[in-house]
């Protein structure tokens, strides 16, 4: 099965001749020889290296159960590695830095009903930055502050089962910011979304300053958000490349299982232009 | 906007019953009930303060009596039960519109419809003047173990979505032509209740890793809110205040 393939090699070339000043900067996420099995015996992370770079927007590409998600829950110490080790920052993963690696790394997760818990969108929000021991004038600061940078400052008092779509997607991403995070980790942003919502999301997410990765699905999504695209497959980096080569690129994209829209042709895409 | 909408017995207002501090409003409502419960039967005049107070307590509110009149009508199936009371109980006998019925029975009829209309109304008064979310908060406040008012609220806030599941399900077996008649028909009612037993406790496990993504280490912060005050906790006390105190001179009186 592909293991990797010509550009791994020629991405790995190009991180080892870049100016030397480049590789000073600490990376903002850096994943080293990551293995990882579930309890049912399944390994889903067979020696996994990323380094992402601060303010990067990479898309993580792959099939279902090519191990995306799994590898997100490594990025804040949800899945603990068998083997390797995740540092954001010049943070190492560990028990003892799990507090601070979940202040720096905010997830959002795939189905914003399983993190919008409380009774209202407010109190959701409030949530993370009361975990951190904001109270009072503060902590309702920091909910405005996430609430307006979605553009969702009206759903503060309502319910999350009330909301649409794509209210519910910005919610949960609000609950995330209100952490003041490093860097985003989105799982599959625009599943369920209806095209507005997809335009609005898109939006919001070129309008954060952080380190972004972004599972998906969505490739001309991923084209519009992100300059580059890894791809998973197996549970390795099996491609890690611009996101337009990678889209371009039919054969690489047919082995794991991705496909463009019909009559999406990502060499006749403007680039988006950069923020 | 903000209307919350937190459950259909809720009726939005900023009345000062509405205002009042929630542990102070649920302090208040079980003390009441408590009071109204020890109160002897034969008292009258102590169940007619109760009424009066409530009545009061109801006008302030401004929920309207239609909605507490309708709101009660649940409590009926348990009040036609007490009707066979006089008609069974045995001892000295009185005439009722030319019928023979118990007088022992007449009393334990009164003292159940009596006790559990009270009862009813000051629940449904809290319920109507306190959206679910203040009403945890008032029960942690006073101490109910933070596990339980936690549970209660993921009750409240999953409860939607697992009818909404539920639903979803049945449509589609619907859809497949199924059409329980039988009790031999059940089997997939009882397969579609272990997917979703499933399906609840494997969200359990998503809620609770995107909780400690964002920092949870085991305890609910809590967010502050305005604590009642002096001046609430005495307001609140006034009603169930009386009410134990006519209980008290009944009791010993009578």
């Amino acid at each position: 099965m592909p293991t990797s393939d010509a550009a791994t090699g020629q991405r790995a070339r190009s991180h080892a001749t870049r100016p030397p000043d480049a590789r000073l900067t600490t990376p903002a996420i850096d994943v080293r020889g990551l293995r990882f099995h579930y309890p049912d015996g399944h390994e889903a992370l067979r020696g996994i290296d990323l380094q992402v770079e601060a303010g990067e927007r990479v898309a993580l590409l792959g099939a279902n159960g090519a191990g995306k998600t799994t590898l997100a829950l490594h990025l804040n110490g949800i899945n603990v590695p068998d083997e390797g080790s995740v540092r954001i920052g010049d943070l190492l993963v560990e028990e003892s830095t799990f507090a601070e690696v979940r202040r720096r790394v905010g997830l959002v997760f795939q189905d914003p009903d399983d993190q919008l818990f409380m009774p209202t969108v407010g109190e959701d929000v409030a949530f993370g930055p009361a975990n951190l021991g904001l109270r009072g004038a503060d902590l309702d600061a920091r909910v405005a502050e996430a609430l307006a940078a979605v553009d969702a400052s009206q759903l503060a008092d309502r319910t999350p089962h009330h909301l649409s779509g794509g209210e519910r997607r910005r919610a949960a991403l609000a609950t995330v910011l209100a952490m003041r995070p490093d860097v985003l980790v989105l799982d599959e942003p625009t599943s369920g979304l209806d095209p507005a919502g997809h335009r609005e999301l898109v939006e919001v997410l070129r309008s954060l300053p952080m380190t972004q990765v972004v599972i998906t699905h969505d490739l001309p999504f991923a084209l519009e958000l992100c300059e580059r695209a890894v791809i998973i497959g197996e549970g390795r980096v099996a491609a890690d490349r611009s996101t337009a080569t990678a889209l371009a690129d039919g054969q690489l994209l047919a082995r794991h299982r991705l496909a463009l829209p019909y009559g999406f042709d990502p060499g006749h895409v403007a680039p988006p232009e950069t923020a | 906007m903000g209307a919350r909408h937190t459950h259909p017995l809720y009726v939005h207002g900023h009345s000062r019953v509405h205002r009042l501090a929630p542990e102070v409003k649920v302090a208040a409502a079980v003390a009441f009930v408590f009071g109204v419960a020890v109160t002897p039967r034969q008292a009258l005049w102590v169940f007619a303060i109760d009424a009066v107070m409530l009545l009061v307590v109801v006008a302030l509110s401004g929920i309207g009596p239609r909605f507490v009149l309708t709101r009660l009508l649940v409590i009926l199936p348990f009040i036609a039960f007490a009707f066979f009371i006089p008609f069974v109980g045995s001892g000295e006998q009185v005439e009722v519109l030319g019928v023979a019925v118990s007088r022992e029975g007449l009393w334990g009829m009164w003292n159940v419809v009596a006790k559990a209309t009270i009862g009813a109304t000051v629940s449904i008064l809290l319920a109507a003047t306190t959206e679910v979310p203040r009403l945890l908060t008032g029960m942690g406040r006073l101490r109910v173990p933070a596990t339980l008012t936690a549970i209660a609220s993921f009750m409240v806030r999953y409860l939607e979505l697992l009818a909404g599941e539920l639903r979803r399900m049945r449509i589609a077996m619907a859809s497949r032509g199924y059409d329980p008649r039988w009790l031999w028909q059940a089997r997939p009612v009882a397969t579609s209740a272990g997917a979703l037993f499933i399906r609840s406790y494997e969200r359990g496990e998503r809620v609770h890793a995107a909780m400690l993504a964002r920092g949870y280490t085991g305890t609910m912060p809590e967010i502050d809110e305005r604590r009642a005050t002096t001046g609430e906790w005495l307001a609140g006390a006034l009603v169930p205040v009386v009410a134990w105190l006519a209980a008290m001179v009944a009791l010993v009186a009578g």
